[in-house]
């Protein structure tokens, strides 16, 4: 016997490891609309079998938790059995010895009390409240539910006007999708059981990228009817698209000179190619959309004047406004806001900051677009504070990695206190306090709290505050549109209570969202309002989806698109992103699972042909 | 086309082919369990996988489309063994309970299980038992259902009413009437059709036979027998008899063997409601109310639950006419009971029916105009068919006995009620001849006919035109409707089935899985039509000496306290009538 030895991992365990890495995958694919009851007995099940057998809350207790939760699901329960559901897990919580156990009882607990009407319905009627209501995962997830296994089958075909068609039917930014969607489709794609979820957007890229232009579809005959549309950014334009597909003439008042919102405003060339994005806007002014630019609803034009003039009104201001972050110094020179800084980018006036040392406030991904914007215009150094870890930003992965690959560096765990002003009232340092993370809070985010250390300077030539952006709601409240905390209160269909034919939708009533969700709420929007305006127009396609391949599924991974090298792209705002070879797409559509065709899709909800 | 190959064979198979269809022209038979041609064709049971060389995974024949070049196996060793497995799998959730199951013999679950020689079951058995109200009509017994999910698919895409879904999710996944309702409130039409497309048994009617046998056990009862015009269509099919041999004689014949007294014929009934129907009709017609036209018909009982749900607005557009075996049944308590000189209560009425809808129909309050009942028990030709099989009676053997009369004697006209566009037809024969005191030429409306949803005709009858409709299946029936409120069409008489085909093809009717036997039957009732000596309901002898004796004249007050009903004397579940009408112009 050797006093120690060398640990290797048996065959067993390579297996097993490998089956744990399936399951994470797995996980991550969960289709929508489970039941919660029958998830947490599963997974009960599963913690079970991680117990070590030493004490008796965990060996004993999870087991009699699984079969309580059992008894729920086969009918052979009473309401008397939530509450001693309830009264086991929380004894288990509090005296299992280890993780294993509290952790798990926590977990039932959870759900015994967030779900707890699912557990009474199983037990009063037997039966369940979720069910599968859309069982393509991509298309679920989608806001726009835009047919993602559709456009991917006709990519696989070279059919690419087609495929940007298809998507058109959902959502009239196919090119700005393209580039800039946070892509939401991608997070339960069915692939991830088996590899990884396919890279829609980068495909996306490829289908407009191949397709170049294509017109857009014949409107329906005039309907005489004219809607006018306040705030000419994605959600504006989706709404006056598809309104004016049905034949109802829009108009559209802009505050800004150009249209496009934040598309233009918050987003920059780098990103989103201002000709990508002017052209796209064309396709959709090309419907007839009639636009007034520089006119601000509330001031130039009063809403009731819109009300008397039009048949119905959308509301899609977006967030366009900055907050401010409240400390002192704030009111000093050279202390700019992102919106104020990435508006004017937008409209082409750049800003120099040529030598000078830039320090943004914020981790979401418009902190990552200016910090990368002010490498772009020469600063000699860009530093990112923010007051929570790196992994703790809001931001995407890609765009934290991108700024870091471009050089701005990101100053995890401090907080901003101050601004130090020189006697010209310009911006000489930042001044933080360092934080350790700590307790998780009430969303399950690790909060920072302040670090035992002194205060540190850094000292800079300009601060740029991105810490998120408001809502101008008040001209809108005075005329009597309601609002709640900021944002315009509008119901699930984007009416407004109480005021017949006024609509609205997007940031302005979710604050700052997604591109994705204001085109949805533009979609909604259209189609109530047609329904408003006593019609009820079909919008579709004539894009015939390509049969489901039978061929097999090899594992494979997934294509990441390449990008610009960092040293070289940091000089100038020209697009980064790389599109997809022809090779790579190609590899990349037949990873397409098409849960359109297998699975439930092929018996319901695989497709919606129209709305 | 594209070259594939199955099992050795190379063919020519038009592209778009599914794998199934190609080796069903080829003569190669690839056993499916799920598989509906066009309805359901989503490879759930995957009993149907072949095997495709150089792929791993095996493909459902049924939803796999052919591809130049594929060479496909349908019974390598691989698929053999799936196919048993996955059938085992499938067995394991059934309760094979054979013996004592009404769909013994006519189980394709049971000819799978037995084609592929499994004799044993590796798995435990896990079967659900769900309550369900064994009163209703329509019975689901969830132990015996194998989720093919046929029934959503034709309650979803034929009849476009929705009453079946999947509930629950992971292992616990099964079928069940949609929206955690229960059935009484969930708007079923009680067409039936889940049932004669159900795999298994584990839909099927209410079993109404006892009650039949309890009758014929009861001295004092005076059993009578009526049978719907689709009945004599299918009923033999079962029996081993060609539809020669299937006649509605030789089925007197068997029911007075099984102790029937009289035995009549509802097409007696269907000509009564023609002489009511077309009178209705040209009354409507000539005063024009908005909220009586167009008119529709009310002899499916099926179409009469799915208006009350989906449309009670146009109740007002409904004929007032009872369907034809209500009808029959109010006169055998009245008129027939005076010439037998009996008490109406010793009449018990029996009505074999190709649906499942005249069960309830026959249990509405309202039905007993003659103070009693006007049918005592609906049964379906299954029911009729089981009936025979326990008496063990040899139909070869049986000679041909005619009907009793008078309510025996029907035409032509009454025998097509059972096909779609049937009533249409015969009315408006009758109709012509009250207008115009003499009848149309010899099929002169026979465009009505015909398996096409949505049926369109217009007419001429001594300068006026009328515009006539015939809809088959409940979801043509409400785009149909949808469009008469929209003012998409204009209509004056609206003839509505709601199964596909008429009675035919109805819920209550002898099961093929896989064959649509609706138009195959229709043909034998236009045969019997063709050959009829009398072809139009007013020249019915007996119907003219009911008239003269006993109703007077059609509309009459003794016609409408008999023949009419108030159809706002009962509601759906859940459903309040209003009075709205359609705006018919």
């Amino acid at each position: 016997m050797s006093r120690l030895t060398v640990i290797t991992q048996t065959r067993a365990q390579q297996v097993i490891e490998g089956l744990y890495k399936d399951l994470e995958r797995r996980i991550v694919a969960s289709p929508p609309g489970l039941c919660p009851v029958d998830m947490a007995s599963a997974f009960l099940k599963l913690c079970h079998a991680q117990t070590c057998g030493k004490c008796v809350p965990c060996r004993v207790g999870l087991a009699q938790l699984q079969k309580l939760l059992e008894d729920v699901l086969d009918g052979n329960a009473t309401l008397d059995t939530i509450d001693l559901i309830e009264k086991t897990a929380s004894n288990i919580s509090d005296s299992a010895d280890c993780a294993i156990g509290y952790e798990a009882a926590d977990m039932v607990l959870r759900g015994v009390r967030g779900f707890r009407e699912d557990y009474e319905e199983h037990i009063l009627h037997g039966r369940c409240t979720c069910s599968l209501d859309q069982p393509v995962p991509c298309v679920d997830l989608c806001p726009a539910g835009v047919d993602v296994p559709g456009y991917i089958a006709l990519l696989g075909e070279d059919r690419y006007a087609d495929a940007v068609r298809l998507i058109r039917k959902d959502n009239p930014f196919p090119a700005v999708c393209a580039y800039i969607c946070e892509h939401p489709c991608e997070a339960r794609c069915r692939r991830n059981m088996l590899d990884d979820s396919i890279n829609i957007r980068a495909l996306k890229r490829y289908a407009v990228d191949k397709a170049q232009d294509v017109p857009a579809d014949p409107s329906a005959k005039a309907t005489g009817k004219k809607v006018a549309i306040v705030g000419g950014g994605p959600g504006g334009l989706s709404a006056a698209y598809y309104l004016q597909l049905m034949g109802h003439q829009c108009v559209v008042y802009e505050k800004h000179k150009q249209l496009g919102g934040m598309l233009r405003y918050g987003i920059p060339n780098y990103r989103l190619p201002r000709k990508r994005l002017d052209d796209e806007i064309n396709t959709i002014l090309s419907t007839g959309v009639e636009v007034h630019s520089e006119v601000n609803i509330g001031k130039d034009v009063t809403l009731a004047q819109l009300d008397k003039d039009f048949d119905a009104i959308y509301i899609s201001i977006g967030a366009q406004t900055d907050k401010k972050i409240g400390i002192p110094g704030e009111e000093g020179k050279n202390v700019i806001s992102a919106v104020e800084m990435l508006g004017n980018i937008g409209d082409d006036v750049m800003p120099d900051f040529t030598n000078k040392r830039v320090l943004v406030i914020g981790g979401g991904n418009v902190a990552m677009d200016v910090a990368r914007s002010s490498m772009r215009s020469k600063a000699s150094y860009v530093g990112i504070a923010y007051r929570r870890r790196k992994s703790d930003m809001t931001a995407l992965y890609d765009e934290i990695e991108g700024a870091i690959e471009e050089g701005c560096e990101v100053l995890e765990l401090q907080a901003p206190v101050r601004i130090e002003l020189d006697d010209e009232n310009k911006v000489s340092a930042l001044w933080v306090q360092p934080q350790i993370i700590s307790l998780q809070d009430r969303n399950g985010r690790p909060s920072p709290k302040k670090a035992k250390v002194e205060e540190q300077r850094i000292p800079c030539d300009i601060v740029v505050v991105a810490i998120g952006q408001g809502i101008e709601s008040k001209p809108f409240e005075d005329e009597g549109i309601p609002i709640n905390h900021g944002a315009i209160s509008a119901l699930d269909h984007s009416g407004i209570e109480n005021n017949d034919g006024i609509y609205a939708g997007g940031d302005c009533v979710t604050g700052p969202a997604t591109v994705i969700r204001a085109i949805a709420a533009g979609k909604v929007a259209a189609a109530n309002i047609d329904n408003y305006l006593g019609y009820n127009h079909i919008i579709e396609t004539d894009v015939e989806i390509p049969e489901a391949n039978y061929a097999d599924r090899p594992k494979c991974g997934r294509i990441k698109t390449k990008e610009r090298d960092a040293n070289e792209r940091k000089n100038d705002f020209d697009p980064i992103e790389y599109c997809m070879s022809d090779e790579e797409a190609k590899q990349e559509c037949s990873r397409c699972l098409r849960c359109d065709h297998y699975g439930f899709g092929v018996f319901k909800g695989g497709r919606k042909t129209q709305w | 086309m594209v070259t594939i190959t199955i099992d050795h064979r190379q063919l020519e198979v038009e592209e778009k082919k599914t794998i199934m269809e190609a080796a069903k022209d080829a003569n190669i038979i690839i056993p499916h369990l799920c598989f509906l041609k066009d309805l359901n064709e989503i490879g759930a049971c995957r009993v149907c996988v072949v095997e495709l060389e150089g792929k791993e995974k095996l493909v459902p024949a049924c939803n796999t489309i052919v591809q130049e070049g594929m060479v496909i196996y349908t019974n390598s060793p691989k698929v053999r063994e799936t196919r048993k497995t996955t059938v085992q799998l499938i067995l394991s959730q059934h309760d094979c309970e054979c013996a004592y199951c009404s769909r013994s013999g006519n189980c394709s679950l049971q000819t799978i299980a037995n084609d592929l020689g499994i004799t044993s079951l590796p798995f435990e058995k896990e079967v659900t038992y769900l309550k369900w109200n064994q009163n209703f009509p329509l019975i689901r017994e969830s132990n015996k259902c194998i989720k093919c999910m046929r029934c959503i698919q034709v309650c979803d895409k034929i009849q476009d009413l929705h009453v079946w879904d999947v509930e629950s999710t992971g292992s616990r996944t099964t079928v069940n009437v949609s929206f955690n309702r229960r059935i009484e409130e969930a708007d079923c039409s009680l067409c039936g059709q889940c049932i004669t497309h159900c795999p298994v048994n584990a839909l099927h009617a209410r079993d109404d036979t006892q009650r039949v046998f309890d009758a014929l056990k009861d001295p004092d009862k005076i059993t009578i027998v009526q049978m719907a015009p689709a009945v004599r269509a299918a009923w033999g099919e079962q029996m081993g008899l060609t539809h020669e041999e299937a006649t509605v004689e030789r089925m007197a014949a068997a029911l007075r063997k099984v102790g029937i007294d009289y035995v009549f014929d509802t097409n007696y009934g269907a000509d009564l409601t023609i002489m009511e129907e077309a009178s209705e009709f040209l009354e409507r017609f000539t005063h024009k109310k908005e909220d009586e036209m167009p008119m529709f018909t009310s002899c499916c009982p099926g179409w009469m639950r799915f208006v009350k749900s989906q449309f009670p607005e146009i109740l007002s557009h409904i004929s007032s006419c009872k369907s034809p075996h209500q009808m029959f049944g109010a006169i055998t308590k009245t008129y027939y009971a005076n010439i037998l000189g009996v008490d109406p209560s010793r009449i018990f009425n029996i009505s074999v029916m190709p649906c499942v809808a005249k069960k309830h129909e026959a249990d509405i309050p309202a039905m007993e105009d003659s103070g009693y009942r006007d049918v005592d028990v609906v049964i379906t030709t299954r029911e009729m068919v089981r009936i025979l099989r326990a008496e063990h009676i040899d139909l070869k053997a049986l000679k041909d006995e005619p009907l009793d009369d008078p309510l025996g004697e029907s035409t032509g006209a009454a025998v097509i009620f059972g096909a779609t566009g049937g009533v249409m037809e015969a009315a408006l024969r009758t109709a012509y001849n009250f207008v115009t005191g003499s009848n149309a030429p010899e099929d002169a409306f026979k465009v009505v006919r015909g398996m096409k949803g949505w049926k369109e005709a217009e007419f001429d009858i001594e300068g006026n035109t009328v515009r006539t409709a015939t809809v088959h299946g409940l979801g043509n029936t409400r785009k149909l409707i949808e469009a008469l409120k929209k003012g998409e069409v204009h209509y004056d008489f609206i003839e509505v089935m709601a199964c596909p085909g008429g009675c035919v093809g109805g819920g209550g009717q002898p099961i093929y899985d896989g064959e649509e036997k609706a138009e195959e039957r229709a043909k034998v009732l236009y045969g019997l039509d063709k050959d009829a000596p009398l072809r139009h309901s007013h020249e019915n002898p007996s119907i003219q000496k009911l008239y003269e004796d006993f109703l007077e004249k059609p509309l009459s007050e003794k016609s409408e306290d008999l023949l009419h009903t108030d159809h706002n004397a009962w509601k759906m579940p859940g459903r309040e009538e209003n009075g709205t009408f359609l705006h018919s112009k």
